[in-house]
């Protein structure tokens, strides 16, 4: 993908998989790339919570303007209370070090909203943020994969013409309008969608284990909440993976063409193997390695779209909390989020490469 | 399956050609409405007289808003409040980004490390999140939104400009140049960017659309432009609250579909026309 | 059984790459098709199969045992492909999927051309790799293409080739991508399989030398025709043809 960098470099992060046969390795190439893997990661948290933290001190806003009230505000001692409170009365470096040794000891400080640990928080909404995203890219690999499938092997087309604009204006519909939109014809028009928030209302969410109320309910065999949680997801993910789904229409489609284009496809067809056989496991296995590295870049594109479909569904997940900490300039708890952008960026970089690594033998063997 | 075909070839240009087109000519008509809206404008976009959420009727063709005004004028207006600010986006982080892209890329070394770390960083962030808190810290405006667009624009120019010129670095007429004594900066300039600026084109164009969508999407959270303004995202997220007055927020919404799309499919059919390696670094990189 | 290819055309967008070739293979003889790139002897060998590029038209005859196979449909054309006619590619780093075991390469279209079970095929597999001298088939057939050197690769895109039967092979260039050393070895390994086998071997190089180690027949072609055919020490001792002898001249150190 990038040209060869300078000698003893790594290229940046993303197709890690193809280092594994660098020289002069002394470890297990595994754990070395766990290592490094784990360190980038943990950089980039460091990094997350520091530029967040240097963002919202170095500039105009002011926290306690953010927080307190009009009358508040008025009175000196009041705010400087509520400043020493929450730490601020520190300089901004012990400020930044108190916040991180915080955070190895689990600590992600109280967040000035809630006024309750933003690590609390955090396991609150994350979960129904990982249901909705988790969602909405299983559907977008299905789809896209099989749009772009078509496409490829229709080019040229009508259907590959009907793909091609469909998957543009996929990629170009705001996410926040669409929302709407949606919530508009389904909810209130059709009303064949139910109403916002995760389940009916008056229902209890199932015991949790995961978080996610579609697995949980699942797994407490209540399958009056599955299909209310089923139900509540299923529009907000559809929004949601628009984008991707499109995105991975164009880009499968590309793979797969050039796949289509290589010697081993034209030696299968030589071999009298039916088109069936050929396209499963001939061609798709191939295009998989180039499509898993993109959805993963898109599973970044997802999160950021959660901040605007969650704000439309009233989905109680990580994006909303992530608005109204920023808005309000809650440092703890936009910091825990960063820390959760983090962790997400490392898992998602993990399963990619765990993928490589079951797809290509050449990763996995040498 | 002996459609399995092994080589590929391009559309007929007939084909092709169609979706540019159509993209161009969307594309051209807002940018005649945002010059020309005072004069295509039936109604004041601010002033509030009118009749208040009314449908779309011969009067008022896309309706009227919960404070009286057209929202056909104000859609109109708000061609001249996104599209130069949009443009004006993507020229800095073309310039930004190309500028620190082409240096990491030309210098290497430390120069290289600090410029992509830095842009991973911003990578590995979803750029709304990221977008949203600097636009919050920096305080609600839409300079501001601009400002934190900007922020998380200009990381993909730096590193499709830092491949493409450690990919020319290497070839004969730059390596020629510096040993004929030229400076560093004179072979970037005359030898290098030459080199670079049609897949930066392409990717630009295609950022237009990825641009508008986040500055929109700023306003949108009340991150950006402030109420009376007739920015499309704000419009949008005023029709929130009317939302069973459908016109308030979808005909905005079009509005920012149309003008985005107009660019991909510009962008699309001009990716077609690069190389097949420029195009696919362009693709990973225009997520 | 013979394969016999008459006035074979084919054009790629409006260019005419064949202009009516006529060619024979005959049970058992190696036919060397020989020619400089852009002659039309890589087409001739797909064309015969129907595996040209998106967008070729063909006209003419391939006659297989009374059938012709450019009018055939896909459908009993993929009875034929890998059955009655196999091919071996130019280069077998690229013509093996590199990520599909050796194994699997091996007997997926045994198992679909001929209905063997698992365990018939492996066997089968098993005897054909020490049919192509792989050392340690056992442990052969579970491993990755990139795990063999490229004459070993070869090897087992012949074994794959082998595998259901055929009789007429089709060999595209099949030692162009080899080391000289690894080269002499592919050729031996394919004329010995020509004589006990009873193949119809179509051998397409460029290379005279390569030619005039294996073939019995060859033909030698020139933008889309063939220009000379014979035996091989006709053709190369006493070419007739002006073509024929550039090429030859070309060649460094002796002929045959």
């Amino acid at each position: 993908m990038s040209p060869t960098s300078a000698p003893g470099k790594a290229p940046a992060g993303g197709t890690a998989g193809r280092r594994a046969a660098r020289p002069g390795v002394h470890r297990h190439p595994l754990t070395r790339f766990l290592v490094r893997r784990v360190a980038t990661a943990l950089l980039l948290a460091v990094g997350i919570t520091l530029v967040t933290f240097v963002l919202t001190n170095l500039v105009p806003g002011d926290p306690a303007t953010a927080n307190l009230g009009q009358r508040a505000l008025g009175d000196p001692a009041l705010v400087a209370q509520w400043r020493a409170e929450h730490g601020l009365d520190e300089p901004l470096p012990k400020q930044y070090l108190l916040h991180l040794s915080g955070v190895l000891q689990g600590d992600l400080g109280t967040s000035q909203q809630s006024h309750r640990p933003v690590a609390e928080d955090l396991a609150e909404f994350v979960p129904a943020t990982i249901e909705l995203a988790g969602a909405a890219i299983v559907v977008s690999l299905i789809l896209g994969v099989a749009f772009g499938v078509i496409a490829a092997l229709r080019r040229d087309r009508l259907a590959d013409q009907v793909l091609r604009v469909t998957s543009l204006i996929g990629i170009s519909v705001p996410t926040f309008w669409l929302a709407l939109v949606a919530f508009y014809i389904f909810f209130f028009r059709l009303q064949i969608a139910p109403g916002s928030g995760r389940l009916d209302p008056g229902m209890t969410p199932p015991p949790k284990v995961t978080g996610l109320h579609t697995v949980d309910a699942v797994l407490a065999g209540q399958w009056d909440v599955f299909a209310s949680a089923a139900g509540h997801l299923a529009l907000p993910a559809l929004v949601l993976a628009l984008y991707t789904i499109g995105l991975l229409t164009r880009f499968t489609r590309s793979a797969v063409l050039e796949v289509l284009g290589q010697d081993y496809v034209r030696a299968a067809r030589a071999k009298g193997l039916p088109g069936r056989t050929i396209l499963f496991r001939y061609v798709l296995r191939s295009a998989l390695v180039p499509i898993i590295t993109v959805a993963g870049l898109a599973f970044g594109s997802l999160l950021s779209g959660t901040v605007l479909v969650e704000a439309i569904f009233a989905w109680p997940g990580i994006g909303q909390y992530a608005y109204k900490s920023a808005t309000a300039l809650d440092l703890p708890a936009v910091m825990g989020v960063g820390l959760v952008v983090g962790a997400v960026y490392l898992v998602i970089n993990l399963i990619v490469d765990v993928l490589y690594g079951v797809i290509d033998p050449r990763v996995r063997l040498s | 399956m002996s459609r399995l075909s092994r080589r590929r070839r391009r559309l007929p240009e007939a084909w092709r050609r169609p979706l540019a087109v159509v993209g161009g000519v969307i594309a051209l008509t807002w940018l005649i409405v945002a010059v020309a809206a005072p004069l295509l404008a039936p109604y004041d976009p601010l002033a509030q007289e009118l009749p208040r959420l009314a449908p779309p009727g011969p009067d008022h063709w896309f309706g009227t808003d919960q404070l009286g005004r057209d929202i056909f004028s104000r859609v109109l207006y708000g061609a001249r409040v996104s599209i130069p600010l949009t443009l004006l986006l993507v020229v800095l982080s073309v310039l930004i980004g190309g500028l620190l892209g082409a240096c990491a890329g030309y210098f290497g070394r430390w120069v290289d490390e600090t410029v992509m770390r830095f842009a991973d960083l911003v990578f590995a962030f979803p750029t709304v999140i990221l977008a949203m808190v600097v636009a919050a810290a920096l305080g609600a405006s839409l300079t501001n939104a601009v400002l934190a667009v900007l922020v998380v624009a200009w990381p993909s120019y730096a590193r499709v400009t830092r491949g493409l010129v450690m990919g020319m670095r290497e070839r004969e007429f730059v390596l020629s140049g510096r040993l004929l004594g030229f400076s560093a900066w004179r072979s970037l300039r005359l030898d290098v960017l030459p080199n670079v600026t049609g897949p930066i084109l392409v990717l630009a164009t295609l950022d237009i659309g990825t641009a508008l969508l986040l500055l929109s999407g700023l306003s949108f959270l009340g991150l950006g432009a402030k109420p009376p303004s007739p920015e499309w995202g704000a419009m949008v997220s005023s029709g929130v609250e009317v939302f069973d007055s459908w016109w308030v927020a979808t005909f905005p919404g079009l509005a920012i579909l149309t003008v985005v799309l107009a660019f991909n499919f510009l962008g699309d059919t001009l990716r077609d026309a690069l190389d097949p390696r420029t195009a696919r670094a362009i693709k990973v990189r225009a997520l | 059984m013979t394969l016999t290819i008459s006035n074979l055309q084919v054009s790629i967008g409006g260019a005419k790459i064949l202009r009516g070739v006529d060619l024979a293979l005959q049970p058992g003889k190696v036919h060397g098709l020989a020619g400089e790139s852009g002659s039309g002897k890589t087409m001739t060998g797909l064309a015969t199969l129907g595996l040209l590029p998106h967008g070729a038209t063909t006209s003419g005859r391939v006659d297989l045992a009374g059938r012709d196979l450019l009018t055939m449909p896909v459908r009993e054309l993929n009875q034929v492909r890998g059955k009655e006619v196999a091919m071996v590619f130019q280069d077998p780093a690229t013509s093996l999927h590199p990520m599909l075991t050796v194994g699997r390469q091996l007997t997926e279209h045994m198992r679909h051309h001929l209905r063997l079970d698992k365990a018939t095929a492996r066997a089968k597999a098993f005897e054909l790799l020490g049919k192509v001298r792989i050392p340690g088939a056992e442990a052969a057939l579970k491993r990755y293409p990139h795990q063999f050197s490229g004459g070993m690769r070869q090897r087992i895109a012949i074994a794959v080739a082998l595998a259901c039967s055929p009789k007429v092979l089709i060999a595209d260039e099949p030692t162009t991508a080899l080391d000289v050393t690894v080269q002499a070895g592919v050729l031996r390994l394919l004329r010995s399989l020509c004589d006990d086998l009873g193949l119809a071997v179509l051998l397409v190089t460029h290379d005279l030398g390569v030619m005039s180690a294996v073939a019995d027949e060859v033909s030698v072609m020139k933008d889309g025709l063939v220009v000379e055919t014979g035996p091989r020490e006709r053709v190369l001792r006493t070419p007739s043809h002006a073509y024929t002898r550039s090429l030859l001249d070309a060649l460094p150190g002796e002929t045959a």
